[in-house]
């Protein structure tokens, strides 16, 4: 409180010397304020009669907390308290004690809002841990807002996946309230749910103009036709986040065609569900039709697989920018990458082998010529192709990320040297990753 | 009645001196006792054994097998020079006013404890010596440095990269040189008044004393108290002489198990000092290089340690999360079942489950297998929060002291000191990569022996027929895997993700790392960076791989 009240001593003591301004601004208010009284003791009873845009400036530096004991002090704070401005953005925590150590929302405010300001709800999302109950509380909210219109909704799991464990039907109903009621749905963000193709078909219908932003990463009850059909209808769509498997050359045509913005940013999950799994390949020619439509688009590759799952993958250009292997990915897969990835920004590999990755690094040195990011994990480079790889992608490599196991010491450089050559030639001072060792 | 001064000072005639062992469990390079005999008439070497820690299930037999054995040792060492350790039972606030009064003591000595429940506790040890007129003498020999001079050095924070770290370490003076041993000479013309009764009142305790089943105990492997840890001092140089190599030896699958020269749980109790072991590394690399400066490298071992415990000295919530002003609010999963599968290597995943047998059997893993159970707890595979594994920890490992344990824990599980979190290890990929036969697999975990080394680290995966065999089927004999690591590593790395993103997005509020968990500011305009909030383009134009250290504030920014 103590803190509210200095704010508010900062605000009335400032602009003393404007005074010719007309205009009916929030600092006109403070000088009639100022002006009316300077009697220290009727200061007090002004703290009440403070205009209403001047608590809506201070309320919105408040945390939510505070904000709600500040609502305590008079009727004008708290009618401050329950302006709409206030009330556009929100997140809704959803914890339990049994599954989680962080606090949750207070149920007595949820039902306040749902209550006097869903209406005013724009913004919101809903952070979930791992247990079911939580899940269903978001579904319950959902279910309620009616009244909403909604421009941003999110639903994301802290920790396991639990609306995966609600009865699909159930999920699907409180998400369908949100979709038909809001109809101007700008992001979406319904990762690891069990959302499924007639639901998108009623986001569609109700919210194809205004759909910018949709990320649905592993949502398994999904088809490649029901996603066909949101980039089919969403001619606005700027970012697209899905798992590999909905990915279809219909699609990337479809996000290419004349009457689609353009496309800003594309990720893809490529998830290995059993060893030996086989994946569908995407042509090149739909490739080059989304980069000739979209030319600075963002291809954002995520790779959970087995080793000898790479396949179909690499074989021909593909214009990923951000390439993540989340497990081992082999030496030849790595050179294939050198090979075909010319839009090349960030790379990180998680694993690799014990093999060094010498040539294949020098090869993406000279072949991906916009490279700023790269992250080793468990890989082997001897020292002098590290500090060649280093060398010829000079100052671009602003993030450069190697844990201190994979550098190898050869004749020419050892641990202790390399940091000093390193620095040189990326123009500030650079060290590995380093792990405790005690 | 002084405070602690310098050497020089407290050369008083006469008097009886108390030298209280917490750590720093030796007789060289003990400054404090060496000081405490200065002029003194008598010297009591006292233990104090908490009651209550005994039956507390956070310190498990094998910690107190190897305090027991140090102590045994300590015990030997002074009987030596006509001298004997008094083991004393109780709390110390308890005990020293009585033993004050008893002994007359003029003066107290102890070594420097820098973490903060002990600076607390000898707070109030200090103020009841000091209210018996009996003067305190401390002295630093459990670091390399002290640890305030460190953080003075960096404008009053500790530094939270290791990087940082160095170059403080860099800038500081030297480290101070090794006291002496305690001798007979040492010990001069003060003589410790020995009862018949001795070994009955203040003898060492044997761990069926204290309440543990001894039947069902191996031979340590780790055998406790300061002879040992000289001799394996000596060891661990001549190792290192005739490899005349200083850089970190590679891993390999004898790395895993337990050496004859590995010294940690010794500098962890203070069998070892690690000033000697500076000295004596800093000797060696000069007389084989023929007289180089070494480089900081060479002693990564005790700097690291260095460096946790200059980290946590001024925390004392360096071992939780909330409330911790250095450690970010996780949402980690609360699950006591698999907390146990983890803590009783039962996972269903052999690499995992051998480390954890190894740790409860013997006390000690190497550090590359502590990340990957510590990433296998965590952020990699479980979602399961850091301090479920640091008590774990606590229990079983030899070395894990409070600051070391809890500040690793943090690190591996990217809670802080800004670590990257992109990679993770593989539960089957890593070990395989370590140990290709699995020896170590077969070693620890015998009812996998038969499987082939092809299946050794992912045995669900063999043939209904290997597994017959190997006359162990997976779901019967031994756990199937109990999450599926693709799957699991996916998630959290997308929950690492917005996590870190959320913090870089601070903007415009005056948030510092070091403030109280985030507040619903903060949660509410969070969010927005993950998606597009209309009309501004606050989006990253990156993956979300990294960590974006210029998004902290600038004190944050001030810790490096």
């Amino acid at each position: 409180m103590t803190a509210l009240v200095y704010r508010m001593k900062r605000v009335l003591s400032g602009n003393a010397d404007d005074s010719n301004s007309s205009s009916d601004g929030p600092m006109d208010s403070f000088k009639r304020l100022r002006q009316q009284s300077e009697d220290p003791a009727d200061a007090e009873s002004k703290w009440a009669c403070l205009p209403q845009e001047i608590l809506l400036h201070i309320f919105q530096y408040l945390p939510l907390l505070d904000r709600a004991f500040a609502s305590q002090v008079s009727r004008g704070w708290n009618h401050a308290f329950h302006m709409p401005e206030l009330w556009r953005c929100f997140e809704f925590e959803l914890n339990q004690p049994a599954s989680s150590y962080l606090k949750a929302t207070h149920p007595d405010l949820i039902k306040q809002i749902i209550k006097r300001h869903s209406n005013h709800l724009q913004f919101v999302s809903f952070k979930v841990d791992s247990s079911t109950e939580s899940a269903e509380a978001a579904c319950d909210i959902l279910s309620q807002l009616v009244n909403c219109s909604l421009k941003t909704l999110g639903l994301i799991s802290t920790a396991r996946p639990s609306f995966m464990e609600l009865p699909k039907s159930h999920f699907i109903s409180a998400l369908t309230v949100v979709f038909v009621n809001s109809k101007s749905l700008s992001s979406l963000k319904i990762d690891d749910t069990p959302v499924d193709d007639p639901s998108l078909k009623v986001l569609v219908a109700n919210n194809s103009d205004t759909l910018k932003l949709l990320k649905m990463s592993s949502c398994p009850h999904v088809s490649p036709a029901g996603i066909l059909c949101v980039a089919d209808q969403c001619h606005g769509l700027r970012e697209l986040a899905l798992n590999y498997h909905l990915l279809s050359d219909e699609l990337l045509l479809a996000l290419s065609s004349e009457k689609h913005v353009h496309l800003e940013h594309l990720r893809i999950d490529v998830v290995s569900e059993n060893p030996g799994q086989q994946f569908h390949t995407i042509k090149k020619s739909s490739w080059d039709a989304m980069v000739r439509h979209s030319p600075k688009f963002n291809l954002v590759m995520y790779f959970f697989l087995y080793e000898d799952e790479f396949g179909p993958f690499f074989r021909e250009e593909i214009p990923v920018t951000h390439l993540y292997f989340g497990r081992s990915v082999s030496k030849e897969v790595l050179g294939r990458v050198g090979m075909n990835c010319p839009r090349l920004v960030e790379l990180v590999v998680c694993a690799n082998g014990l093999r060094p990755l010498d040539e294949e690094l020098i090869r993406i040195a000279e072949r991906c010529q916009h490279l700023t990011a790269i992250g080793l994990g468990e890989c082997e480079v001897s020292c002098s192709a590290f500090v060649e790889f280093v060398k010829m992608c000079g100052r671009r490599l602003s993030q450069l990320s190697i844990m201190e196991e994979v550098l190898i010491p050869d004749q020419k450089f050892g641990l202790d040297e390399i940091h000093w050559e390193v620095s040189k030639h990326l123009g500030r001072v650079w060290f590995p990753d380093m792990m405790p060792t005690w | 009645v002084g405070e602690n001064g310098s050497p020089t000072e407290g050369v008083c005639m006469g008097g009886n001196a108390v030298h209280w062992f917490r750590k720093g469990l030796r007789l060289h390079d003990n400054p404090a006792l060496r000081d405490a005999l200065r002029g003194a008439d008598t010297l009591r070497c006292v233990y104090i054994l908490d009651p209550w820690f005994a039956g507390s299930s956070s310190v498990g037999v094998s910690r107190w097998r190897f305090l027991l054995q140090c102590l045994e040792d300590l015990d030997a060492s002074l009987r030596k020079i006509n001298s004997r350790l008094f083991v004393i039972r109780g709390q110390p606030t308890d005990v020293f006013p009585r033993l004050f009064k008893e002994w007359k003591v003029t003066r107290l000595s102890y070594e420097y404890d820098s973490e903060p429940f002990g600076k607390e506790r000898d707070a109030a040890i200090r103020k009841l010596a000091n209210e018996a007129g009996v003067e305190v003498m401390v002295r630093i020999s459990h670091t390399l440095y002290d640890l305030d001079k460190i953080i003075e050095l960096n404008g009053g924070q500790s530094p939270l990269t290791y990087k940082r770290f160095q170059s403080l370490i860099s800038r500081m003076d030297a480290v101070e040189m090794p006291a002496e041993t305690i001798t007979a000479d040492v010990m001069g013309r003060c003589t410790t008044p020995i009862s018949d009764d001795h070994d009955d009142k203040f003898g060492v305790p044997s761990l069926e004393e204290l309440g543990f089943e001894v039947d069902t105990l191996t031979t340590a492997v780790w055998p406790g108290g300061e002879t040992e840890a000289l001799t394996r001092l000596e060891r661990h140089l001549e190792r290192k002489a005739w490899v005349a190599n200083f850089e970190r030896p590679r891993m390999n699958a004898n790395s895993l198990l337990a050496s004859p020269t590995g010294l940690s749980p010794y500098l962890r109790f203070g069998c070892l000092s690690c000033r000697l072991f500076y000295f004596k590394l800093t000797d060696l690399y000069r007389k084989v290089k023929k007289n180089c400066v070494p480089p900081l490298s060479l002693y990564g071992q005790l700097l690291w340690r260095e460096f946790f415990y200059t980290a946590a000295t001024n925390n004392p919530r360096f071992d939780k999360m909330e409330g911790n002003p250095i450690c970010v609010q996780m949402p980690w999963d609360r699950n006591p079942e698999a907390l146990a599968k983890w803590a009783e290597g039962r996972t269903g995943f052999p690499w995992i489950d051998a480390i954890m047998t190894q740790l409860r059997q013997e006390g000690w893993i190497h550090h590359l297998a502590r990340h990957a159970v510590a990433c296998f707890l965590t952020r990699g595979d479980l979602w399961i929060s850091w301090e479920e594994g640091m008590k774990v920890f606590e229990e079983l490992l030899l070395d894990a002291d409070w600051s070391v344990n809890a500040g690793s824990w943090m690190w591996l599980s990217c809670s802080s000191f800004f670590q990257q979190f992109f990679h993770c290890y593989c539960p089957v990929g890593f070990g395989r990569r370590t140990d290709p036969n699995g020896d170590y697999i077969r070693r620890y975990l015998p009812i996998l022996r038969g499987f082939p080394s092809k299946y050794i680290y992912d045995p669900w995966n063999a043939p209904e027929s290997v597994q017959k065999v190997a006359k162990c089927i997976i779901g019967v004999h031994y756990p199937k895997p109990m999450v599926n690591h693709a799957e699991a590593s996916r998630i959290n790395i997308e929950r690492m993700k917005q996590i870190y993103q959320q913090l870089s997005c601070y903007r415009g509020l005056v948030q510092q790392v070091t403030s109280a968990p985030q507040s619903e500011a903060a949660a509410q305009s969070s969010w927005h960076g993950d998606l597009r909030y209309p009309g501004t383009s606050t989006r990253q134009q990156h993956g979300g791989f990294w960590i974006p250290f210029h998004h902290f504030s600038q004190s944050a920014a001030a810790a490096f």
